[in-house]
This record gives structure tokens, sequence and C-alpha cells, in this order.
């Protein structure tokens, strides 16, 4: 197997940089994106953006290598890993000699009363924040709409509602937990993003569900499942994303929550593997671009041959947001344990919050929010892991860079 | 011998910028004190000399002392067994002894186990007539020089975009009138001090000063904005900077449209390099990255100029190839006032680079592979094309095969101290050990001198007339202000006596006007076209920029100015990612290493370690560590440290600031023995230009063991 043929299936984040990737290590082989969406690859977390105006769509492509060929618009329908085929949903076939999975994930649509139209697609008004695709029709219906919900206050939910206050239509967020984007913040560094939402033009509903979607041709309400409803001619699901697994469990490959990996990035038959947020490894499906990079990097430098024993043993979580001037990192295990230390600077008045969380003389975990002047020495802190961490760890929260003379 | 009324007019021995000073006697005039006036000469202004204005340096001030320094050598020596010890002998032993020792190297183990190892300090003369002696008498393809420590990727890199390697594409002067400048990995307050004029002047003509460094420099200081990314990381910052120039609305359409190729691909690395990611490689705020693109973008004309800390890299020629990108993309450059620069660092880095002592080129600049290269210059050196080696060995891959199978066994060095100066330079030292002869030309007894079979005493800058280009692409005149001393000998004169001997009596002429007549002829079309430059004109218009095709050509100050050098004449994008070092920290070796120059030493300090002014300012080496790690590792101020890298082990006392990251420790390189920096720099090479990666490697730094006395 001189030139194996290597199928990347899914055109995303995870499949163009391990294209980039493994063409770096061994160029001129032979690579194949398949990707379901008509263009190629894109900076998906640039999405938000998209919609603001603040990137041109073409803008935000992404670089494959030198030589990948990128097959637009092309869904695989099937894998048959005895075989070693794709079959093609526009009909036809390819072989291949590796196979590497990266399908992404799907938006998840909740189940509300109203979602649907009579014809079973999304009533129109409704939209989920995917694809480019999906950017587009939100910005078009957002150009005629008074006033969207956003559905949903995770990462994506937050800096949706403040595109959508830039773009001048008064947005609420309707959040199921009790405060905004729990997966990477505290209670704390939530109250102070809501409370700049709100000077955004976003009100945020923590706590609250929406059960159904009010009108007949198009959205009109949100309908609170306590009562009230949300006047509204737009709506935005961002309710997380589900890992796109049905392809592989139709091949047979082991998949829970993802397609299940182990620590080569091996899926359960041979010369099949998974990167990105259709994988699950060690029980975790990151759903972010950094890990999905991390995995891609390393799958790349296995199979091409330039690091045949890389691992893959984890990341080390990092979510970093910036949504205008809304801005916040949080790093790590960032709610309090036994055995931690925990440190706070809460500035109301200017909208900071800063908690670094120490476990012994290690830095395990962290939010800046509003203020991040030190965000770059606290990220070479927390990723770098070998770096020394100061005597007072309450250096941490100032930076000596910045303007100089 | 040309002199003015008060005395030679000539230049510093040492950086690129070669500053005009006059060599004379009149103590009034004396820019230093008494003590500086040598050898019946003295270090005078020149103020007229527009790239210094008559402004020197230290290094400058004190350069008259080694003319006469008690360190210099005045007598041939040579070892008489391995181990042995160096006797002085006459010069006709001495030049018989290597005569007759490249020839049984070349006869026992062909012509390629002779190497010559040159310096971007020699002279245009002396870099041309080693080219060629190497070429033409030795037939040997393994010469290379230590520019390749340099400013390599910086070349490799302004050719891929621009079609053309010439430090800076516009006179040093035109800085003061940018409306931006971003300096990245330069610290010219150390290493240039009379080039901080432009910079000042910038600012106070309303310019903006941005400095990318690891280290809050002195150069930094001065700086608008400092930039402080983790050592190996800019081409991810340049990444991150050229994506917000694009998210930002920064791009200049219709330049990019008239003059340039390939933004689409360069457009796509950027959008993978989004500044949030940016920021977790290089450690660089988002904030303080889009300050720096406002800064720039927002200025009419700016400028980007590298220096060793981005170039010096196993991704440097891509890291520069960014740095160029973020010009193209706001349209700044082949525009007055705008452009990519590289500060050089040698005296003649620049046409060192450009006449024949590289391991691929031919004078001119032309490339080895090129048959319509070959033959113009084999006719101007009136041989056969077919006997010109093709290319050779790069400076460190040459090195490192020193005395093995198949590498070189027998060394001529001229100009140059790798025993200091290469990464992993205990291995060096130990390949330079193995040579079968190794034969060094210098005017002291460097610490690579001390290891040699033969050492031949050369003459210093006051003492010969020859050519330099400096950093601008100027070429410029040094012309002897007094004779060598007893014993001591040119390398022009060397090279023709050693050509003599082995069988070439013509074509190594020993006056430098004459070996610059045969350049000019050599160049003649080439990038580098020096046809129309000459002593004469050199001496009356204040230098002659290249190219200058003939003698009515006014010489170019600025290039680019209506096309680039490419074959279509736009310049060209560089599609390419960040990559991590060669080497990153990890838990036995936890932090970075970065390594640098002070203000009083000039490269390896051979020259500058033996003026007893600047050995006084800065003595020996030492490790600065920020506060945070001190403490982390219990270290106070002159505490002896160890710093250890997978390479070796260097010992030095801790200097402890706040102006360098908490996870690197930086070490000054102009010291040999135990608190040698380069026995620990990892010598991964860059794939195109061969530059080691000097500037980033992972280290332990623990407390040296306390010997009884306490040592400072």
């Amino acid at each position: 197997m001189s030139r194996p043929r290597v199928a990347v299936v899914g055109a995303g984040m995870a499949g163009a940089r391990f294209a980039q990737q493994f063409l770096a290590h061994a160029p001129g082989a032979e690579v194949t994106l398949y990707g379901a969406e008509p263009r190629g690859p894109y900076n998906r977390t640039l999405l938000v953006d998209v919609l603001t105006g603040r990137y041109d769509p073409d803008t935000v492509a992404l670089p494959c290598g030198p030589g990948a060929r990128v097959r637009t618009g092309c869904e695989v329908a099937a894998v048959d890993t005895a075989a070693r085929t794709l079959r093609l949903a526009g009909g036809g076939s390819a072989g291949y000699d590796r196979l590497v999975l990266a399908t992404g994930a799907d938006p998840v649509l909740p189940p509300l009363r109203g979602l649907r139209a009579a014809d079973g697609t999304l009533k129109p008004g409704v939209h989920p924040l995917r694809t480019l695709d999906d950017c587009h029709l939100l910005a078009e219906d957002a150009s005629v709409a008074h006033r969207a919900v956003v559905i949903g206050g995770g990462v994506l939910g937050v800096s949706a509602a403040r595109a959508l206050a830039a773009l001048g239509l008064p947005t609420d967020i309707v959040h199921r937990a009790p405060f905004l984007i729990e997966r990477h913040l505290d209670e704390g560094a939530a109250a102070a993003l809501r409370h700049g939402l709100l000077s955004l033009g976003v009100g945020v509903h923590p706590g609250r569900q929406v059960r159904a979607l009010h009108g007949a041709d198009r959205v009109t309400g949100a309908e609170l499942a306590d009562g009230p409803v949300l006047d509204t001619d737009l709506v935005v699901l961002a309710c997380g994303a589900r890992p796109r697994t049905g392809l592989a469990r139709a091949a047979g490959l082991k998949a829970a929550e993802g397609i299940v990996v182990d620590d080569q990035l091996a899926a359960s038959e041979p010369d099949v593997f998974a990167i990105g947020d259709c994988a699950e490894h060690r029980g975790t499906v990151h759903g972010l671009a950094g890990p999905a990079w991390d995995q891609a990097d390393v799958l790349a430098a296995r199979l091409s041959g330039a690091a045949p024993d890389a691992t893959y043993t984890g990341s080390r979580p990092l979510a970093r947001l910036t949504a205008g001037p809304l801005q916040y990192a949080a790093f790590g295990e960032v709610h309090e344990a036994p055995g931690t230390d925990v440190l706070r600077l809460v500035d109301a008045t200017r909208g900071s919050y800063k908690k670094l969380v120490l476990l012994g003389d290690r830095l395990v975990g962290g939010i800046l929010l509003g203020d991040l002047a030190a965000v770059g020495d606290l990220t070479r802190a927390f990723l770098g892991d070998h770096a020394a961490l100061p005597a007072d760890p309450l250096d941490l929260f100032t930076t000596t860079e910045g303007a100089a003379g | 011998m040309a002199t003015t009324g008060s005395g030679t007019d000539t230049h510093c021995p040492y950086c690129s910028l070669q500053c005009g000073m006059r060599l004379g006697a009149h103590m009034a005039d004396t820019v230093g004190t008494a003590d500086e006036a040598h050898g019946g000469v003295a270090v005078l202004e020149r103020p007229e000399f527009p790239v210094n204005r008559g402004a020197l340096c230290g290094k400058g001030r004190t350069s008259a002392e080694l003319l006469t320094s008690a360190s210099r050598l005045t007598a041939p020596l040579v070892r008489d067994r391995r181990g042995g010890p160096l006797r002085e002998a006459t010069w006709g032993e001495a030049l018989d002894r290597v005569a007759g020792g490249l020839t049984d190297v070349a006869e026992r183990f062909g012509r390629d186990a002779v190497g010559v190892f040159g310096g971007g300090g020699l002279t245009n003369e002396k870099a041309y007539l080693l080219g060629k002696f190497a070429r033409v008498v030795l037939g040997t393809a393994n010469i290379d020089y230590n520019g390749r420590f340099c400013m390599s990727s910086a070349a490799s890199a302004n050719r891929a975009a621009f079609g053309l390697d010439r430090g800076l594409p516009f006179p040093l002067a035109d800085i003061a009138h940018a409306g931006c400048v971003i300096l990245v990995g330069a610290n010219p307050a150390e290493t240039m001090p009379p080039a901080l004029r432009y910079f000042r002047e910038l600012r106070e003509n309303g310019g903006r000063l941005i400095v990318v460094d690891p280290r809050r420099t002195r150069t930094a200081e001065m700086a608008d904005l400092h930039l402080r990314p983790v050592p190996g990381t800019d081409l991810a910052l340049a990444l991150g900077l050229l994506h917000l120039v694009i998210a930002d609305r920064h791009v200049d359409e219709a330049f990019v449209a008239a003059r340039t190729t390939g933004f689409e691909q360069a457009r796509a690395v950027a959008m993978a390099h989004w500044p949030e990611r940016a920021e977790q490689l290089t450690g660089v705020p988002v904030q303080l990255m889009r300050q720096a693109v406002e800064m720039f973008a927002g200025a009419a004309t700016g400028m980007v100029l590298t220096a060793r800390g981005s170039e010096q890299h196993s991704k440097g020629t891509d890291t520069v190839g960014a740095w160029i990108n973020l010009c193209l993309a706001t349209g700044k450059a082949g525009r007055p006032g705008s452009g990519y620069g590289c500060l050089t660092g040698q005296g003649n880095g620049q046409g060192g680079r450009e006449h024949g002592q590289k391991a691929d080129q031919l004078p001119g600049y032309r490339s080895l592979t090129d048959p319509a290269a070959r033959a113009h210059v084999a006719r101007v050196w009136g041989v056969d094309p077919a006997t010109l080696p093709g290319p050779g060995r790069s400076a460190y891959e040459l090195l490192d095969t020193l005395g093995q199978d198949g590498g070189v066994r027998a060394l001529l060095l001229m100009g140059s101290n790798p025993v200091v100066s290469a990464p992993r330079a205990a291995h060096v030292t130990r390949r330079l050990r193995a040579l079968d002869l190794l034969v060094v030309s210098d005017l002291v007894l460097s610490e690579t001198a001390a290891l040699a079979d033969v050492v031949l005493p050369s003459a210093q800058w006051a003492e010969e007339t020859g050519t330099m280009t400096n950093l601008e692409g100027r070429v410029i005149l040094r012309q002897a202000a007094l004779a060598p001393p007893e014993g001591v000998r040119t390398d022009l004169r060397v090279l023709r006596e050693l050509a003599t001997r082995l069988g070439a009596d013509k074509g190594f002429p020993e006056d430098p006007e004459e070996v610059f007549g045969e350049l000019r002829r050599a160049s003649a079309g080439g990038q580098a076209d020096y046809a129309g430059i000459s002593y004469r004109r050199i001496r009356a218009e204040d230098g002659v920029f290249w190219p200058c095709p003939d003698e009515d050509h006014p010489g170019t100050p600025r290039l680019f100015l209506d096309r680039f050098a490419t074959p279509d004449g736009r310049a060209r994008f560089a599609a390419v990612p960040h990559r991590p070092a060669a080497e990153e920290p990890d838990a036995d070796f936890p932090l970075y290493l970065t390594t640098g120059r002070v203000v009083g030493h000039y490269q390896s300090g051979a020259q500058t370690r033996r003026v007893p002014e600047l050995a006084a300012a800065a003595p020996g080496p030492f490790v600065e560590l920020h506060p945070r790690l001190a403490g982390r590792l219990g270290v106070a101020e002159g505490d002896l440290l160890a710093v250890t890298s997978r390479r070796g082990r260097a010992v030095a006392p801790a200097r402890v600031t706040d102006t360098i990251r908490p996870d690197t420790v930086f070490m000054p390189f102009h010291w040999g023995g135990t608190g040698r920096a380069n026995s620990l720099t990892n010598p991964a090479l860059d794939p195109t230009s061969k530059m080691p990666e000097f500037k980033v490697c992972a280290v332990r730094v623990e407390k040296a063991v306390r010997v009884e006395k306490e040592v400072r």
C-alpha cells in the first residue's frame, strides 16, 4: 500500500484540519473529503460574525492542504468497512484504505409544540444555526423581523443573541438551566454576563423553558412553560448539538453518545477513525474546535507516519468567547471542589469577573470575564502545565504585558 | 590610500549598519577618550555619512583598540601533532602545511572532503574570492558560511515573496517617515544603537512603533505597543493579525488585486488562525492584537521589520512569509514609506550572501543550479562550466558531518567562530576536533582558532580596503588607514598564495579593487548587480545601492516601486500554517530558552570581549528569568544557575527581571566556556533556509551546585 487512499467523511473543521496536517506531513498523498454541504470547509466558529456581517461568507473558507480533493454536496450514504467502500447518496461508490469519520454534529431540535409547519419542516421564522446555509436564511429573516427569541443560553445562544441585538433586534434568551453557559461558567460569571447582555439589548430568562411556538404561517410567539408568551417573529434554536453517528452505527461501528474511539482515535473496525464533534473519547464528546483540532493533529501525525505512535489522551478544556464587547475565557475546573483554593475578583461597576481555582500550587481552572488583560499569561499557564505559577497566585490576575513607552 | 583632510573615511568593523567613521590622529575630534588612539589611529566622527550621521555605539567607538591589542595574532601558528600545543611558524611553513593538507585530504577522500566556511563579516571581495577559490581551486561543493545562522530565513522568504532578497528595500532613513513600524524579534537598542534615531524620529513625526518580542527589551520600552508572544509563536501571531486585518476590513483590495498573487490561499490559512486561537498559541491577548492591527492598518504607510528573533526558527522562512503577508494584505509594500525589511546582523550579512560563499550560490545572487548562471560565471572565471561543483551542504549540515564518512575532513575557516556561535555547540566542537585538518584565519585566537592545526593571522578592517554591503543594500567602501603589523597578512593575499601553491597562479589578485572589478563582471546581469559600482563612485556618492547595472545607472535606493522582481511582477502571498517549535517544553524540560545579544558585544564576542571597556561593561553571560519563576525556584539575583537542555548544560548567574515572560529564560550568546548559550540550542533546521532554531528550545533551570567560593 504505497499510496493509501484516505477518505474523510465530513468536510467541516475537523476534516479540513486533518487533511491539511496530513498533507503537510505527507505531501502528494491521496486525501478525499466528502462533504454534504455545497461548499468546502469553513470556520464554523466564525458563523455568528458572518451573521453580523463582519465576515463575508466566502471569506471564512479553511485550507485543506495542497492536493486534497474536496467533494462538496456529496453525502456518504453508507460505509462498508469490510469492503472498504463508501456508497454515495448521489450514486456511485468510492474505495478507501483508511477512513476518517469527521461527520460532526446536528443541532438538537427541542420537542416543542408548534416547532414545525404542516409539511414537517421548521416553521417559518424558526432557525437552527449550524451551517453557512442556516446563517444565510437566518440573516435574511432577521432583516424583516422585529423581535427575536433564542432558545438556549449556551455559547451559541449567547453569541447568536448578541449578534441579533447588534443587527437591531430586541432579543430574549430563554435558558433552561439556572444560569447562562453553565458548561463553562459559574453563577457569578453568568450573572456578570447577563448584565452585559442586558446593556446590549438582550434579555435573559434563566431557569425557564419554552414549551410551544405560536403562529400559523410564521412564528408569532414563544410560550414559556409557566405560561407567559414572548412575542417574537424570529426564533433561533441553540439547544446544543448531537454527534452525527447514524452512518457509523449503520456500518456497525460502536457508538454511544458519539462514535467511540480509543487513544489512537480508532473506531471499532480496522482502519476506521473518528475525530471532532462526532467522536467520543474516554466517554467525552468535546464539541469544541480546539479538541477537534488536537485530535486531527494526532491522527494526521499517526496516519502519515510522521509520528506513528502519537496518541490522543484528551484536551485541556479552554473556552474562549468573543461576542462583540462581551468576552470571556474559561478553562479547566471552574467549580470549587474539596481541597481547592478559590480566588475571586468581582468588579460590578466595570462588569468584570475573575476567578481562579488552585489545587495546591497548580492552576486547575479559572474564568476571566470582562477584563481579559491577563488572558495571555493565564491561558499559557494553564495549557503549559509546566510553567511556573507565582508564589502569590494573586499575581495571576495582573499582567505585565501591554502598552509600553 | 584615500584620505580626507583629517583622516581616512571608512566604516565600523561590526554590524550591518556599517556606520561611517573616520580614522585619524587628530585627538581634538576623537569621539572617545585619548586612550582610544591606537597604532596611530583614533576613531573620529564622520557626520556627513547618511546612515549614522556621525553617531557610533560603544563598540564602534572602541573599535580601534583591537588594532594594537596584545591579544592580536602576529604570526602563524601550527600544531605538530593532535593534542599538541600551537607554536609559531613562518608563513611559508604554515601555507605549505595548509596546501599540503588540503591536497592530501582531497586525494584520499575526494574533493568534496575539503570544506570552506566563510563569514558574514568578510568584505565582498573576500567572500567573492573565497567562493571562487572553493569552486575553482579546491573544486569542492562544500562551502557555506555563518550567514546561514543569521538572516537566511528572511532571505528565502524575501525571494519567495518578492523574487529578490535585499535586507531593506528602502534606505534606513525612510523608517522615520513611516506611519507605523512593526519590529519583530529585533532589538536595535542593543544590537545597532545608532539606528535607534530613526525609530525615535518615527515617533516624533507621529508614527507608531509596535515591538514584538518575548522580552520587554530596551527597544520594546520605547514602543507604543509591545506584543509578547511565547517564543516560537510569531507565525501564529502574524496569522492572527492577518485574520483581524481581513475580519476588520482592512484589506487593500485594489493593491491585492493589482500587485499580488495568492491572497485567497493565505486568507484561508488566516481563517484557520482566528484571534482567540492565536491568543492560545501565542499568549498575546486578542485585545492587543486588535490594537496592533488598528495601528498598522490605520496608518497610511507601514513597515514590518524582522530580525533574528523571528527568523532563527525551524519555521523561520514561513514566519517571515507571514509577516510579509501582513504588508501585502494592507497594501504596505512596493510603495514609498512602506515595505517589509530584514535588519541584517553581520557587517556584510548582505553582501556576504550575494557573491558565492553560500552553498547554493554564485556571484550576483545567481543560482548554482541555473545553467545560464553557471555559464556566465564560468566565463568570467575562465573555466568550463561543467567543472563547477553543484550545491553543497548548508552550514550546520556541513559542521555536523565534519570528520565523518562522506563529510568534510579538512576545513578552511575564515571570519567565523562556530565553537561559540553554532547551535549544539558542544557537538560542533567535537566535530571540529575530528577533522584531519582545521585551518582558521582570524585576528585573535578565537575559541575555534584554538582548536586549529594551522592559524593564520589576518589583517583587520582598518588595515585593508574592501567593500561591504550594508543592511540597506548600500555598497560602501572600507579604506585602509594603516598597514597591518609585521607578520599579519590580508585574507586576499592568503588566498592568492594558497591558490598558487595549489596550482592556480592566476585569477586570485591581492589588490581588492582588482578583485572588485572581477566581482562586478561576475555579478553583471544577476539580481545583485554591481556592474556599475566602482570605488570611485562609492567615495563620491556615500555608497551605491544595488542593483546598479552600469556606470550611468544611479543605483536603486528603493526597490519594487513599479513592480516586484517576480516573473509576473506581482508579490506572492505565503500560505503557511503555524506549527510548533521543533522542541516544546515538557515535564523534564519545562521552560523555553531564547537567546540574544547585549549592547556591548558583537556576535561570538571574539573581538569585543577583548576590548577592556566592553568587557568591563558586559563581563560574562547570565540567565534572565522572571521574579515569578525565580521565586518558584528559590533563586536570588546572582545565584549561579545551571540551564540544561537535551544537548548540554550551561552555567551562569541569575539576572531576575520582570521584563521576560515567566515561562521563558534568556541567555546572551557572546561567550564560550561553561556559560555558552549555544551548548543548549537546538540545531533543528528550517527546511528551506537551513536556519537552525537558535531562538527556542526547551530547558530545565536549577541552582548550580555551590562551590566554596561565591561566584559572581
